[in-house]
């Protein structure tokens, strides 16, 4: 019996608990300035504060909180990846977030559902069952299943023959699970701002002070900060941003199109991925579907939406789920996502010392925001990159000794 | 639709293309260390703004370049690739005791 609850109903004052800090101005200095206040930069703030007792924080963003891609994902998490640096990392950000709601206090609406990933074709199915093996041997839960299993599982999809590419088997992996992106961001910055991490939102950095090869301070549209370390955590604007600290990056900036259906009664409880037919569905806990398929086809700095995604998407959605047929959209949105050429991350340092970078996110960012809050936070403490990041590090690419997900990592192929 | 002027075939749906990223100048020479050779094929400039672009045009495997604003998505210019790579590049090392 919620007594608590009781109390707080039947009370006379309802006392409103103010989720961010109010704006302040800035302060002259910062031990950690993080530009980019999204899900990872957010997390790296409360990984901070919470492992390594770092608060004179501040959160730099240049538009609204959580505004860019945190805000544009279709909130898929899950770690069925190929590679086993992959799966390895994956499988640590979904075990933070399958205890985040209680540790930070802040419900993010985390909903276990089971993942499925359908092969329509023989390569498909060999990719699956390399990435179940690889997944299992790496204790993640992933299996490859046959139509029978499918349909019984997924009573929704057209497991007919009588399509263009029919259903053969599917990489099943139960962990699989949505969550509310905005809740993400926001449990991670109301506790850190709890603490003294302080939030710049509408505060565009504009430049970087570097003496003999290290970061010393942060300019911005609102004048001037010293900072000990700087986290750029900017998807959509890494490049830009990593050019004015002097580099470059391996990445292309590409739309990512999503949109969503009119809320219907609850009929699909899974995650439907299909790699061949370049689309993917969930149903929110609001009824609507949320859809997404491959991105743009050439990169772009927009979020502008188009209808040839629409009907790309959605004449392949009808294979699967006919009877949609006569549903309505309501909303089309996109974000820009930092595509690089092996479909994994770019994370630890910079040729700048003190300037640490989260980047290349792709099509990938949301389900590894725990594990990207946790493990560039202790990068930046510690000035090491720890193992579990290392195969991510911006000098493989020197090395030739990339991180291989494109067939995991989205739909894009 | 988003049309792309092709310098082969006229104008068409941009749904006939495949874009090939960013021109960048090959680094030239016999001995390109590997890090030259892995920045001119995995670095990019990615700015916003215009930039020139390879394209290819799918169904008569034409590639050429496109002048693009990659921030308002306009086309401005498309010509034939011949109107930047007009000389020819030696690829074969020198024979021994020559230099090139």
């Amino acid at each position: 019996m919620p007594f608590a609850l009781l109390k707080y109903g039947l009370s006379s004052k309802y006392p409103a608990r103010r989720h961010f800090p109010k704006a302040t101005d800035l302060k002259p200095a910062y031990d950690v300035v993080i530009v980019g206040a999204g899900g990872h930069g957010l997390a790296a703030a409360y990984y901070l504060v919470k492992d390594w007792g770092i608060t004179n924080i501040a959160v730099l963003d240049k538009g609204y909180l959580a505004g860019g891609n945190t805000a544009r994902n279709t909130a898929i998490i899950r770690s069925n990846y190929l590679t086993p640096e992959g799966v390895r990392f994956y499988d640590e950000s979904v075990r933070l977030y399958q205890g985040l709601s209680e540790e930070f206090d802040y419900n993010i609406l985390y909903s276990v559902r089971g993942h499925f990933t359908l092969a329509h074709t023989d390569a498909a199915m060999r990719t699956s069952r390399w990435r179940a093996e690889v997944n299992k041997h790496l204790g993640v839960d992933s299996e490859l299943i046959y139509p029978d299993e499918i349909a019984r599982l997924c009573p929704a999809l057209n497991m007919s023959d009588d399509v263009r590419y029919p259903i053969m088997g599917a990489l099943y992996h139960p962990p699989g699970a949505i969550a509310r992106h905005d809740a993400v961001a926001w449990g991670y910055a109301r506790y850190a701002g709890d603490r003294g991490v302080e939030i710049h939102t509408n505060t565009e950095v504009t430049g970087f002070v570097i003496e003999n090869g290290r970061v010393t301070g942060v300019e911005t549209n609102r004048g001037r900060i010293a900072c000990g370390k700087v986290l750029q955590a900017v998807a959509g604007s890494s490049s830009r941003v990593s050019a004015l600290a002097g580099f470059k990056l391996p990445i292309r900036t590409i739309p990512l199109q999503a949109c969503v259906s009119v809320p219907l009664k609850p009929f699909l409880d899974q995650i439907i991925v299909s790699g061949s037919l370049h689309v993917y569905v969930s149903q929110s806990d609001r009824g609507e579907l949320v859809m997404g398929g491959s991105t743009d086809p050439y990169s772009l700095y927009s979020t502008r939406s188009t209808l040839d995604f629409k009907e790309g998407l959605l004449g392949h959605m009808l294979e699967l789920l006919p009877f949609l047929g006569d549903v309505k959209l309501v909303r089309q949105w996109a974000g820009m996502a930092d595509m690089t050429p092996d479909f994994s991350p770019v994370m630890g340092k910079t040729p700048v010392e003190n300037y640490f970078i989260d980047s290349g996110w792709g099509t990938w960012g949301f389900k590894a925001t725990p594990v990207c809050g946790k493990r560039m936070a202790e990068t930046v403490a510690t000035g090491n990159l720890p193992a579990l990041l290392q195969p991510f590090r911006l000098e493989r690419f020197y090395e030739f000794e990339q991180v291989g997900e494109k067939g995991a990592a989205s739909v894009g192929h | 639709m988003k049309i792309m002027n092709c310098p082969l075939n006229g104008p068409r749906n941009i749904s006939e293309f495949v874009w090939g990223g960013e021109v960048k100048a090959m680094p030239s020479g016999t001995e390109v260390s590997p890090r030259d050779w892995a920045d001119y094929v995995f670095i990019e400039n990615n700015i916003a703004g215009v930039v020139r672009e390879w394209w290819c045009h799918v169904p008569t495997s034409f590639w050429f370049i496109a002048e693009r604003n990659t921030v308002t998505d306009e086309i401005i210019r498309t010509y034939p690739a011949s109107e930047v790579f007009n000389r020819r590049v030696e690829f074969a090392a020198p024979a021994k005791g020559e230099t090139k």
